[in-house]
């Protein structure tokens, strides 16, 4: 875990041992301040010469530019040894889960990738800075405190000998009772977070079941509760003041009482090194609270660092094979007893013995009802997912042993699920084929029937797609995606319910133009209507994971089946009418 | 980000605080007061430092060691000083462990009136905004304002008292030198605000970067399996790259400036400390009088403490310009959730109430105290009587128009009569005004003209909780809760026994689903019920709303993701349940509402055909057209 955090530090690696080294400077020299500073008082005191209090003052003033040259100096490289980090932290996270396969990504919820690669990096960064800050100059500077006291105040030092344990183990055992308490408020904290947005997000179920107060209800309760565990934990590390000023109060009543017995009864100490050693016992115990902020800070951000961890050792699922094929020939498709699962779990198999041949250029429909398996069957057309057992073929040839570039530009899918993204049309459908000329983007358009409506766009082609594409309707967006796909100009494409939101008419116009403009390629078409897939060259209906029926509209008609229930159920009203 | 008008920083202080104070008068104050008390004792050991030290000097002066004679004036001394430091550590710990008292209970009651306000805010408003921009108000404003009150406000308390003290002090003891120390102060403060105001200014800078950043991961996660599928990893990567370098730029300016902003103050400090000690030496060499409040002659036994306390000035100092940053994005998270509190709510002017009723022999309806399965409208009259009207679910809409904004209308003259076992289908191009009618229907949005009936009562008149309550709706997009399927199922009617809630999914044809589910009914939901198909999401939100057992159903798009064979069980359910009321349909596939006793034809916001399917085949007009469509290709 060290090592995957470490390798993110990269081209920061110089702000950051320059940090320590800037550090390491200040720190002696603020070290030695008090020092030079109590020689100052003494002389002062002694009614030395007018010489020696400016040539001391000058050194002190020196003293204090080159402090403050180092200190302003790491600050500037801490600042950016920690957001350099920071922006490698994400990368890596974003990159990693470029290279996740569909499997990975059903595991990591969208919200919680989101606060990884933020509010969890923002700690992590935090924590960073703050280690690459106090870790040389808290433990450095107490030492050195400690050794100059002794060697300025001896018996006058040993005042810490009683402070330091008491406050250290003080503050040990305010973070070791506060930790498990603040774990456990920001999870609930998160847990609150969550339901808050999807309060948001079903606005209008809240509204529509007039569920207000219910919601009110239920969120007070959440946040009080939050606040009872909240109040607790901060309660804890509130305890850390007043054991603070116990400590350092005791250190300055004990210094005036001992030292000034040493002054007055042996002479040992003077006036100077007593304010000295009230300086240096402000220092030390400055820097034992630092430390106990850096374990603090440590302590809220394990979780995150924790859960950083986990994405970036999540290993894909899919790779790409050693030798990889990076052309395919044609638009064929063969399933040889493909079986898949989800996950290894489930006792029914997702799809089981699926055998299937799809020549290169035939139109394939795909019926079945809801959780059959239809979707299964085409990801792994793709190599969305890997099979289980048996294996997958496209133009002859294993798509395991395809470039995953190579065989994903060839096969091309319009998901259930399909999403726009923040741009313009134009930009949107680039992702198709980013060389795509103006002339290309309008023939695929006018295939998909999406050219109609974007040209009464105002802006045509560069209206702008709001996030999620919430600006246009769900016909409109489905048929700006099947555009899209089409622009691939794939040996095999595959619509996966994709046009559910389409009317029939247009839904028959889309189907028509490709017939007649694609024809070489295979299309695969999951449908819920009939008549969407009534006129294909080959049609499966796909039952609780196998293939219930295959053929022709015209032979699967004539038998007893799944397909004639469902052709009798979608007309029936119809022909109640002729 | 939203827009919010920026109100003067004094007043948002002035607001916050009235509502802090209002939250916990005593316990605030009791706080402020240990505050000042801690802070004051804090500055005043530099008194009694220079007592011991006068002590000690005499002593020096005279050659005298007799510790035991010295001791007898030092020992009161130290005893009075020991005394304020207990005191003052009891109102420390007491200061401490209120604050965190007082701003959690702050922070929760604000997150109560945030979330309450939210909930009567109407539909438009989030329309308007980003789910994102809302959550930000729950996390990154409310932890703003966390630091803002818990940290800075005390300290900012604290170190003023401490800061005053000292320089009455200080002029307690000299003047002169309490002048030289001031001169010092100012480079201070003109130093912590051009300093700390860049490190403010690109903090913002960075929280803005932030949101940015924000929003493209919440946009690529979402869309990371279209990603894959168009092999779109190295762009998305790139463009992910510029957005984090820009976070990157603003989030190190902002560190570097706060991080440098410490030394620099410190190093004034320790300039001012030499400055003192060399100015102090020579005044003390020279033997100038000493002008001061205590009249006291300057001596060392008065520079050393007041060299102690320029140190303490200067820390304190320190302390604040450490607090800038979270005082700005303190206030400036206080500012975006008082505008979100201000927001304008719902208004609900309804004084139509939704009562359980009871009707005698001769048909006459009353109101009844126990729930009797019968409800009636209880309709209070100017003239003081009241009139009670059956609940029956007869639904009429007038001459309605509407837009979203004024002048775009997108419903033209719609005339809906829906009679009480009635199913109406609206059948329309994207974009039509299908969906946009049964929002006008629950009062999601308010019409700009024409009426609304509710059994022959303007809905306007109806109180919005009750009429919502009488309509049931199933909405294209589907939202569940984290929760189990029986708690989802029950979010409907929160009343119903865990038989009522299988048997609305059994209408729904639910059952058979859930109950493969690995739990059953009782199997977790999370994510929207990320572990669901659309379909099976889609049969729970019929379900949901099947036992909530409505007189009026509104179907939006119910059934789109369900197979015919599924969608034709549910049919049969939905048609069980809602013998004798009315039912409001939208759907594409013409089979979904073949069966509706009315099916209306909209075209841009205007109903262009009405009639059953029957009549709209022989008029072999547009529906024609759309029905005969899918054969064409035949």
């Amino acid at each position: 875990m060290i090592k995957q955090f470490s390798r993110c530090i990269r081209e920061y690696k110089r702000p950051t041992i320059l940090t320590l080294l800037f550090i390491f400077f200040e720190a002696v020299i603020e070290a030695l301040i008090p020092f030079i500073t109590a020689r100052l008082v003494n002389g002062i005191q002694a009614g030395y010469s007018l010489s020696f209090v400016v040539k001391t003052g000058l050194i002190l003033t020196a003293m204090a530019c080159v402090s403050l040259c180092f200190g302003g100096l790491a600050g500037y490289t801490s600042a950016k040894a920690s957001a350099g980090f920071a922006k490698n932290v994400r990368h890596d996270l974003f990159s990693k889960v470029q290279t996740f396969s569909f499997e990975n990504i059903d595991r990591f919820s969208v919200s919680s990738l989101v606060t990884r690669m933020t509010t969890d990096v923002t700690n992590v960064q935090m924590s960073y800075m703050m280690i690459i800050r106090t870790a040389v100059r808290a433990p450095l500077m107490m030492l050195f405190c400690i050794v100059m006291a002794y060697i300025m105040g001896g018996a006058l030092a040993t005042s810490f000998v009683v402070v330091v344990p008491l406050l250290g183990f003080g503050l040990w055992l305010i973070g070791r009772k506060a930790m498990p308490a603040f774990r456990r408020v920001f999870r609930k904290y998160d847990r609150l977070n969550e339901s808050i947005e999807e309060n948001v997000r079903a606005m209008r179920v809240v509204k529509g079941f007039s569920r207000e107060d219910y919601e009110k209800k239920k969120f007070s309760t959440a946040a009080e509760d939050i606040r009872r565990d909240f109040t607790k934990a901060e309660r804890i590390v509130a305890l850390n003041s007043p054991l603070m000023q116990i400590c350092l109060y005791f250190n300055l009543v004990f210094v005036l009482a001992v030292g000034s017995k040493l002054v007055i009864a042996n002479g040992s100490v003077n006036v100077g090194e007593i304010s000295a050693m009230l300086t240096y016992g402000f220092q030390i115990l400055a820097n034992l609270m630092m430390i106990s902020m850096i374990y603090v800070i440590l302590t809220i951000s394990a979780e995150s660092i924790q859960r950083i961890h986990e994405v970036l050792s999540e290993t894909p699922t899919l790779s790409n094979p050693e030798k990889t094929v990076k052309n395919i020939k044609n638009g064929q498709i063969d399933f040889d007893h493909v079986t898949f699962d989800y996950g290894k779990m489930t006792e029914k198999h997702a799809l089981s013995n699926i055998d299937l041949h799809i020549e290169s250029g035939m139109t394939v429909g795909i019926l079945g009802s809801t959780g059959s398996g239809k979707t299964s069957l085409v990801q792994l057309i793709a190599r969305l997912y890997d099979v289980t057992e048996g294996s997958v073929k496209v133009g002859g040839i294993d798509v395991r042993e395809y470039d995953l570039n190579t065989l994903r530009n060839g096969v091309a899918m319009v998901l259930q699920k399909n999403e726009l993204f923040s741009g313009t049309i134009k930009e949107n459908l680039l992702w198709g084929n980013e060389n795509a000329t103006d002339e290309d983007i309008k023939k695929a358009c006018r295939i998909a029937k999406a050219d109609e409506f974007i040209s009464r766009f105002p802006d045509g082609y560069d209206t702008h797609i709001e996030q999620g594409g919430t600006n246009v309707s769900g016909g409109q967006k489905q048929r700006l995606c099947i555009a899209r796909a089409l622009l691939k100009q794939p040996k095999v494409l595959i619509m996966d319910d994709s046009t559910s939101a389409v009317d029939t008419k247009t839904d028959a116009l889309i189907r028509k133009g490709m017939a007649e403009d694609v024809p070489e390629t295979t299309k695969l078409i999951i449908a819920q209507r009939v008549t969407s897939v009534m006129e294909a060259d080959l049609i499966l209906v796909i039952d609780n994971g196998v293939i219930a029926q295959v053929g022709q509209h015209k032979d699967l008609i004539a038998v007893d089946g799944l397909y004639k229930n469902m052709y009798e159920q979608q007309t029936k009203a119809g022909e109640d009418d002729e | 980000m939203n827009k919010v008008k920026q109100p003067k920083k004094t007043a948002t202080i002035k607001r916050l605080f009235l509502l802090l104070l209002r939250d916990n008068p005593v316990l605030l104050s009791i706080s402020a007061v240990c505050i000042i008390f801690a802070a004051v004792v804090s500055s005043i050991p530099a008194v009694f430092i220079q007592k011991v030290l006068a002590v000690i000097s005499a002593c020096l002066e005279s050659g005298s060691h007799d510790f035991a004679s010295a001791w007898q004036t030092i020992a009161p001394v130290l005893t009075k000083l020991v005394l304020l430091y207990m005191l003052s550590i009891g109102s420390i710990a007491v200061h401490s462990q209120l604050m965190a008292v007082i701003t959690q209970r702050f922070l929760c009651d604000t997150r109560d009136k945030m979330f309450n306000g939210m909930q009567n805010l109407p539909i438009r408003y989030f329309d308007r905004h980003k789910h994102g921009d809302i959550m930000s108000y729950y996390t990154n404003d409310i932890d703003a304002i966390r630091e803002l009150i818990s940290t800075a406000l005390p300290q900012l308390l604290q170190s003023s008292v401490i800061v005053l003290t000292v320089v009455s002090i200080m002029i307690y003891y000299s003047v002169p030198m309490t002048l030289i120390v001031l001169l010092g102060v100012t480079a201070m403060v003109f130093v912590s605000k051009k300093v700390g105001g860049g490190s403010a200014k690109y903090f913002i800078r960075q929280q803005q970067s932030m949101g940015k950043t924000e929003g493209y991961i919440q946009e690529m996660m979402n869309g990371q399996k279209v990603i894959k599928v168009f092999t779109h990893e190295k762009k998305a990567q790139e463009g992910f790259d510029t957005v984090n370098e820009a976070l990157f730029h603003d989030s190190f300016r902002a560190h570097a400036y706060a991080n440098t902003l410490g030394p620099i103050i410190m190093n004034i400090g320790n300039v001012l400390y030499v400055v003192c000690a060399t100015v102090g030496g020579l005044y003390l060499l020279s033997g100038l009088p000493n002008i001061s409040l205590s009249g006291l002659v300057f001596s060392i036994d008065i520079l050393v403490p007041f060299l102690n306390m320029t140190k303490q000035f200067t820390g304190n100092i320190n302390m604040v310009s450490q607090q800038i940053n979270a005082i700005v994005m303190g206030l400036a998270g206080a500012n975006r959730i008082f505008a979100l509190m201000d927001e304008k709510p719902e208004t609900d002017e309804g004084y139509v109430t939704l009562v359980d009723a009871t009707f005698d022999e001769d048909g006459a309806c009353h109101e009844a105290d126990t729930h009797t399965g019968h409800w009636a409208w209880k309709h209070p009259h100017a003239d003081g009587h009241i009139t009670y009207t059956p609940l029956a679910g007869d639904v009429t809409l007038d001459g309605v128009d509407f837009g979203y904004d004024e002048d775009k209308p997108v419903l033209h003259d719609i005339s809906v009569y829906a009679k009480p076992g009635q199913k109406v289908a609206f059948v329309g191009a994207t974009g039509a005004g299908k969906t946009t009618i049964t929002n006008l229907i629950n009062r999601f949005y308010d019409i700009a003209d024409g009426k609304i009936r509710y059994d022959g009562i303007n809905i306007n008149k109806i109180k919005k909780s009750d009429l919502r309550r009488s309509l049931g709706i199933v909405l294209q997009d589907t939202n569940l809760f984290t929760g189990t399927v029986l708690e989802n199922i029950r979010y409907g009617n929160l009343s119903a026994t865990d038989k009522q809630c299988r048997q609305a999914a059994a209408l729904a044809g639910a059952d058979d689903f859930i109950s493969r589910l690995p739990d059953g009914y009782h199997t977790v939901l999370s994510g929207n019920g990320a572990n669901l198909s659309q379909g099976q999401r889609q049969l729970l939100a019929i379900a949901r709303t099947a036992v909530a057992d409505p007189p009026v159903m509104i179907l939006d798009e119910a059934t789109s993701s369900i197979d015919t064979c599924t969608e034709a069980i549910v049919q049969r359910g939905m048609d069980q349940l809602m013998k004798g009321r009315t039912v409001f349909v939208i759907a594409h596939r013409l089979s979904t509402v073949k069966n509706a006793d009315v099916i209306m034809v909209l075209d841009h916001g205007r109903i262009i055909e009405r009639g059953s399917h029957k009549e709209l085949i022989s008029q072999k007009g547009t529906y024609y057209q759309l029905y005969t469509g899918a054969f064409e290709l035949e």
